[in-house]
């Protein structure tokens, strides 16, 4: 029978299937976090059990750290006391923690593919829903609660129906200043943020193909603001270029022979989708988010919708809106910011840093911006260096900061101030997502980077 | 954690009838720094619920006391977003058991079934039929009757059936959660993993 790459992955790691229930799903992989695990460890103990495979997860600490003098002492004391409990808990277990300061420290869905942990055909969870983005490799990943922690820590299983299946296929080819996070804003405004939900995506076509790999990470990373579970992308030779040689990465004969297995892992020509959509490269331009869920984007030429021309109740239109402080119509560009964030697990790779600096590039920050670069892990943040990316950026006048989730989430101080605007290349733009009353415009990082030379919505595409 | 039974549940219904009511409204991410699964009602809704200073948004649901009960009644896509578990925390520490929506992400859907909190997922037409039953009169009872799989408005009558796989409903009556399934199928699942490539 003709099956889809999801099905070859989920196939081979049901361990056993519930009559009338769920399928008992093994996990190959599991990063932790210290905001989502605690609890999941005190369950352990109530329980009186341990960890059966503790070389099975990976412990980072990103969602509360600071992105300065991460030498000193956390000051905040819970964040501190999360930090320190992940710390005990994986040496009690004897899980490899990377800890703040470590060297591999970073945001876990960032340092997972750069250390050869994520790998193709492999089932990847973590207690936070962007763990899509390692679906780049072709892996089954998908974020969990902390019940699904503990279960995971314990049996190395959780319990999961299986969803529907979707294929998402671009092709064509992508006009000039249209990257990775245009193509999925793009497509999650076409879906909304319930469009994709009881499904996992594939995303097949020549645009993924002729994607890096940070690329597709970015566009498998914004799977589940569709509501999707997850989304995959058929490993291929660039995959494997970019994981041989990393730290967890298999080596020598095995290497070879996973390879082989990895080069299988494809939907076959006539398998069938619950659903499919097809789109155009040509038709997606530069995008922007003018209201409070990812679904609310627009080509950054466009005006903002009236509120009979979108799906859903316009009463939630209408609150959205002026949580923003903007009205039906407005012309989006050309709109003072305030913030310009770059990074998160959605754009914190080196990638990203490349293009905004591009931009960037002989020009000087905005007086009226505030910006936060903040790499995705200590990997990024040395390759920023190498590269003489930070002497460009440091001569526009911006400063590098450390790496963390930051204001992707404003759990640490990179809080956004109620009322501002901040051009953010992450990956939600929820009522108060990064900081109380804050107003989140989600973009590229090429969008960012004419944001914060301009101080304004601005074309990026003018700046070339 | 084993969690309380469910069974048929009785009670007047808190209206939200916004949509697309993500996570980080439920419970914002600054308030998840616990290390301990205590005190996230009082967060919950916390900047739709509470000014910056502290004091109460008169205006919000949660606020108004002419409303209450254990059943809080969503908008469509209720829980989109982040896979927080705090959330559901949140909603069941507040003192909910179940939560009705004409669609839930599915996240926040599994999560609540993890912890013992009822997720009834109803027709958009019943769905408007219970907010304006609320409207009509606030002091209206739902029934969920978990073994029959039904959901009732008392007043008036009207009825429908919601689905739920037997595997999880078991779970919720008796109160056993998935990890005491797993634990019992540990040696199966060791010899499934012996068998893996990694
Ligand atoms: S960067 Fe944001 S989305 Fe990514 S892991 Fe951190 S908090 Fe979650």
């Amino acid at each position: 029978m003709s099956t889809t790459l999801f099905d070859k992955v989920w196939d081979s790691h049901v361990v056993r299937k519930i009559d009338d229930g769920p399928d008992v799903f093994f996990i190959d992989r599991h990063f932790i976090h210290e905001v989502t695990s605690p609890v999941a460890f005190l369950g352990l103990k109530e329980r009186g059990i341990t960890v059966l495979y503790p070389e099975r997860t990976f412990a980072t600490a990103d969602h509360n750290t600071p992105t300065i003098n991460q030498h000193l002492p956390v000051a905040d004391p819970l964040s501190a006391n999360q930090l320190k409990a992940l710390e005990d808990s994986a040496a009690e277990y004897g899980i490899s923690h990377w800890g703040l300061g470590h060297q591999k420290n970073g945001i876990v869905h960032v340092v997972g593919p750069e250390n050869g942990i994520t790998l193709p055909g492999a089932t990847i969870v973590c207690g936070d829903s962007h763990t899509s983005t390692h679906g780049a490799f072709g892996a089954i990943a998908f974020g969990i609660g902390t019940s699904e922690v503990e279960m995971v820590l314990a049996t190395q299983c959780i319990m999961q129906p299986k969803p529907k299946k979707m294929r998402i296929n671009v092709n064509g080819t992508l006009s000039k200043g249209v990257g990775p996070k245009d193509v999925a804003l793009y497509i999650i405004s076409k879906l909304t943020t319930s469009g994709g939900t009881g499904y996992f995506a594939e995303y097949a076509g020549n645009v993924f193909e002729d994607m890096s790999m940070e690329g597709r990470m970015t566009v498998c990373n914004l799977s589940i603001e569709m509501g999707a579970r997850g989304g995959m992308i058929a490993p291929d030779q660039k995959t494997f270029d970019f994981l041989e040689g990393r730290l967890y990465a298999p080596k020598g004969e095995a290497w070879t022979k996973a390879v082989e297995y990895w080069k299988t892992l494809k939907t076959d020509a006539d398998a069938i989708f619950d659903k499919e959509l097809n789109i155009k490269a040509e038709d997606i331009e530069p995008m922007i988010t003018y209201g409070t869920n990812p679904g609310m984007g627009i080509g950054i030429s466009k005006n903002i919708p009236k509120a009979n021309q979108v799906e859903g109740g316009e009463e939630t239109y209408k609150k959205s809106l002026a949580y923003m402080g903007f009205e039906e119509n407005d012309v989006m560009i050309g709109k003072p910011i305030d913030f310009v964030f770059l990074g998160s697990c959605t754009n914190g790779r080196i990638e990203d840093f490349r293009a905004f600096t591009e931009i960037v590039k002989g020009r000087k920050k905005a007086d009226n911006v505030t910006a936060w670069l903040v790499p995705g892990s200590h990997v990024v943040e040395a390759q920023i260096k190498e590269e003489g990316l930070l002497d460009t950026l440091t001569a526009a006048g911006f400063v590098l900061r450390q790496p963390g989730c930051s204001a992707c989430l404003a759990m640490n101080d990179d809080k956004v101030p109620a009322g501002k605007y901040a051009v953010s290349t992450s990956n939600r733009n929820f009522e108060g997502r990064q900081g109380p009353g804050s107003r989140t415009l989600l973009a590229s990082p090429i969008m960012a980077a004419a944001a914060a030379i301009t101080g304004k919505l601005t074309d990026p595409r003018e700046l070339f | 954690m084993a969690y309380d039974k469910f069974n048929i549940l009785t009670s007047s219904a808190v209206p939200l009838p916004i949509e697309n009511v993500d996570t980080d409204q439920i419970i914002p991410a600054r308030f998840l720094k616990a290390t301990e699964r205590v005190g996230f009602g009082d967060n919950l809704f916390r900047d739709w619920r509470y000014h910056p200073d502290g004091s109460k948004k008169a205006d919000f649901v949660l606020n108004n006391p002419t409303y209450s009960g254990k059943i809080l009644v969503g908008g469509k896509n209720f829980g989109s977003g982040s896979s927080r578990e705090h959330a559901a925390w949140a909603v069941y520490d507040y003192g909910f058991r179940a939560v009705v929506s004409s669609f839930f992400a599915d996240i926040f859907k599994g999560n609540c079934l993890n912890i013992g909190v009822l997720p009834v997922q109803v027709s958009p037409e019943f769905s408007n039929k219970i907010f304006a039953a609320i409207e009509a009169d606030p002091k209206t009872a739902v029934e969920i009757n978990l073994p029959e799989q039904t959901i009732k408005i008392l007043q008036t009558g009207e009825t429908e059936t919601f689905n739920l796989s037997g595997y999880k409903k078991e779970n919720m009556i008796n109160g056993f959660d998935d990890i005491d399934y797993l634990q019992n199928i540990k040696e199966e699942i060791v010899e499934f993993a012996d068998k893996l490539p990694y």
